[in-house]
């Protein structure tokens, strides 16, 4: 079964916390107290998600999930002190899925990961298509005039969920629910920077989007019109 | 008073308030400029100086003049007096039977001393023969003047008592006597203008007068006067430049020491003045710099010490996180094995997840007080249904409700309430309101308004619960104020709610007020501006008991709108 975890902390205490609750839900964690360590780790470990901490000693937990991101689309998950919108959006712009502020409830935090880990079962096969992008979702792949375009898992389940549903209105509590698992509201930050990463990926014109386009004080909706 | 045609009136209406509008003006540019009141003195004063000066001046010169003129004017006559004598018998012709021949003889005599005045005109000679015979008083000299007018009847006397005495007592030297008067010609033959006449008698029958015109003198003294008052007017004009010039030295720093002291009152504290010399005016700005700067660097040191503050709140809210984090997991597993402990250590571990929970939303609550004393709170607005948010926000204080026994009634608009405004914010302070009404409410039913208009939208919470003192309705907002110290808290609060959440109705630009009476429970309002940066006129509810519980007689009417908790920041 899918449960590699690999939790970058540099708080001994709480991370053997961590590895306790996390192998009495069945995980398999490992370990990394230092940031410059953790890439290297990473490869090694070969994990199915990271749990982050932001305040690290040596590179800063930003440059950890930038590197990570940068050579692999795992599901990473900030554990974060600080609630501020600058901190929050740093994180997810520089490639965190998902996060955790501190201090969170054991359940919150395995309700998180299993949420991020989730996509273990296999989807029936289904072609969808919004305006000149084919999305293969058994696949998970995306492409454009025949060129694979590369998104994250978490990128991929959110330009699908718009997809399937083309042209109706999603808000961003429900994007919430759908794609990242949350069923109380939560931060609709996670929905407004992801969105930004996925056009960054996907549209043409970022600034113009045509597939992922906003509607004014509702939400978000695939395709044109 | 006479009645005035409208028109004129009106146009002196006009020119009156002109006027008074004038001197209003000047008057105030009077008391403001030290400068004009040094100059205009120094006008008014040296003009009176040198007027007075220059009348004296000319007065004594003027005096002189005529001192000199009329001590040469009696020499001259003395000397005709004496060449008369001589030269005519004029004084043993009697006139009277043989009356032509003096007659003649004092014509001739006359043109005699006439010509000896020359071309100039200098003087005019006339000899009045006086007579008691049928001929009477005859004179003879320049035709073309008007003798009886020219020549002064007191005079004429004063000659007449001196020839008297030089008849009686047989005394040869005459005094000539002398009187100023006015030179009269015939119309047309001549100028007349001011004169001296001096007469002396010659022998028993004949008086001599020359008369002295002043042109000369007048001429001189004319030209005095003007030089006098061309000086005198170049010297006041002077003298008032020297004043201005003066003044504007000492008057100049002293502004600019002003203005300097008003933009660093206006915050501005890196402003200074320049330090010209070492004399009076260099010491104030000196001094001014000095209280500038020391001004300055407290304000600093202040900033600095509230700046290490807040952060240290802040950091230390992080910082007290992590282990939380940890002590919170453990809680939880061990809550989740309770059963397993015997009925203490059960009590324990929920009472040590109870608090976990309690000192968590204090520091939760605390980092975003600091948050807004470091005025690093921004508000993240959005096209909101602020009535949904209502009723999103009153899951806590619905749960609280059913508890206490009690039904939260809402009253919202079936339109919706749209609005830009931060929602997470005010789902917070909804949240504390209701959460509020509920727990002061005694168990009775909560009731929550909504109202919109065309500027701003409205949510009001009653609850008919202990209410609030006179005053109190201020120190609700209060951080960590408690109603009645007394009283257990009952659902665990932080004790900044409130202050929180006026502080995100200030961000909105929006109000947060209370209204309560004791007994008769509270009203707390939310009025927030439906686009971001307008500034809020009014609120579409009001702040107290509705019509009907008035009408009912349950409370006042609005008695105290708490405005100013909301403007205060």
């Amino acid at each position: 079964m899918k449960g590699r975890v690999l939790v970058v902390d540099d708080d001994a205490a709480l991370a053997e916390m961590l590895g306790i609750v996390l192998r009495g839900e069945g995980f398999e964690p490992t370990f990394v107290a230092d940031g410059d360590k953790a890439v290297e780790v990473f490869r090694d470990s070969r994990p199915d998600l990271v749990l982050l901490d932001l305040m690290l000693p040596g590179s800063d937990g930003i440059d950890v999930c930038r590197q990570i991101r940068a050579e692999s689309g795992v599901p990473i998950v900030m554990l974060t002190a600080k609630t501020d919108t600058v901190d929050v959006v740093l994180g997810l712009e520089s490639g965190a899925d998902d996060y955790i502020v501190k201090p969170f409830k054991s359940k919150e935090l395995v309700a998180r990961v299993r949420a991020r880990l989730r996509r273990t079962d296999e989807p029936a096969p289904e072609m969808l298509q919004i305006g000149d992008i084919v999305i293969d979702v058994a696949g998970h792949s995306v492409k454009r005039d025949g060129e694979t375009l590369n998104l994250t898992p978490l990128e991929f389940d959110l330009l699908v969920a718009l997809a399937r549903k083309p042209r109706q209105v999603f808000t961003r509590e429900v994007l919430l629910e759908q794609v990242w698992g949350y069923r109380h509201a939560a931060d609709t930050r996670l929905v407004n920077v992801h969105v930004q990463r996925l056009r960054a990926k996907i549209e043409k014109d970022p600034e113009h989007p045509e597939i992922v386009v906003t509607v004014r004080g509702v939400g978000y909706k695939a395709g044109p019109g | 008073m006479r009645r005035l045609p409208a028109g004129m009136r009106r146009v002196l209406f006009t020119g009156r308030r002109w006027q008074r509008h004038l001197v209003a003006q000047l008057r105030s540019r009077w008391h403001r400029s030290l400068q004009l009141r040094v100059v205009s003195t120094t006008l008014v004063l040296s003009a009176l100086v040198i007027a007075v000066l220059g009348f004296f001046l000319v007065e004594s010169i003027a005096n002189g003049l005529l001192t000199s003129a009329e001590n040469s004017a009696i020499n001259q006559v003395r000397n005709g007096a004496n060449f008369a004598l001589d030269q005519t018998s004029l004084h043993v012709l009697q006139p009277g039977n043989q009356f032509d021949a003096p007659l003649s003889t004092a014509q001739n005599t006359a043109r005699a001393l006439q010509q000896t005045s020359g071309n100039t005109g200098s003087y005019l000679v006339f000899i009045q023969l006086t007579n008691s015979g049928p001929g009477g008083v005859q004179w003879v000299g320049e035709r073309n003047v008007i003798v009886t007018a020219t020549i002064p009847p007191d005079l004429i006397t004063d000659v007449g008592i001196e020839q008297h005495h030089l008849r009686y007592d047989n005394d040869s030297t005459a005094t000539p006597w002398s009187e100023p008067t006015t030179l009269t010609y015939t119309s047309g033959s001549g100028t007349s203008g001011p004169a001296l006449a001096v007469g002396v008698p010659l022998g028993p029958y004949y008086q001599l007068y020359y008369v002295f015109p002043f042109t000369q003198q007048g001429v001189s003294l004319l030209l005095v006067q003007r030089i006098l008052v061309g000086v005198g007017l170049a010297l006041v004009v002077l003298l008032a430049a020297i004043a201005s010039l003066v003044t504007r030295w000492v008057v100049l720093p002293v502004r600019h020491a002003a203005q300097a002291a008003q933009r660093v009152s206006a915050g501005h504290l890196e402003e200074r003045m320049q330090v010209l010399g070492v004399d009076d005016l260099a010491a104030l700005a000196t001094s001014f710099n000095d209280m500038a700067a020391s001004l300055q660097a407290k304000l600093r040191e202040l900033e600095e010490l509230s700046n290490v503050q807040r952060q240290f709140v802040s950091d230390v809210s992080h910082e007290l996180r992590t282990p939380l984090s940890t002590i919170k997991m453990a809680a939880d597993l061990l809550f989740e094995s309770r059963q397993e402990l015997d009925p203490a250590g059960g009590r324990t571990v929920e009472l040590l997840q109870s608090q976990l929970e309690r000192f968590e939303a204090l520091l939760v609550d605390l980092l975003e007080i600091s948050r807004y004393d470091a005025g690093a709170a921004t508000l993240d607005a959005d096209l909101v249904d602020v009535c949904d948010l209502v009723r999103r926000s009153a899951d806590d204080a619905q749960q609280l409700a059913e508890r206490r026994g009690s039904r939260i009634e809402f009253r919202l608009p079936a339109t919706g309430c749209f609005a830009e405004v931060d929602r997470r914010r005010v789902e917070r302070i909804l949240r504390n309101i209701l959460v509020n009404a509920v727990e002061h409410g005694e168990g009775k039913d909560v009731v929550v308004t909504s109202a919109i208009d065309s500027a701003a939208v409205a949510v009001s919470v009653r609850d008919y619960g202990v209410g609030l003192r006179p005053g109190e309705q201020h120190r609700v907002f209060e951080r960590f104020w408690r109603a009645d110290p007394a009283r257990a808290r009952g659902t665990g609060g932080t004790g900044l709610g409130l202050a929180i959440s006026l502080e995100d109705a200030r961000l909105h630009g929006g109000w947060l007020q209370a209204w309560g009476e004791r007994g008769k429970g509270s009203v707390f309002r939310l009025t927030l501006p439906r686009v971001v940066g307008q500034e809020l006129a009014g609120s579409p509810l009001p702040l107290g008991p509705d019509e009907a519980e008035i009408a009912a007689g349950l409370g006042a009417a609005e008695p105290y709108p708490s405005e100013e908790v909301a403007s205060r920041g």
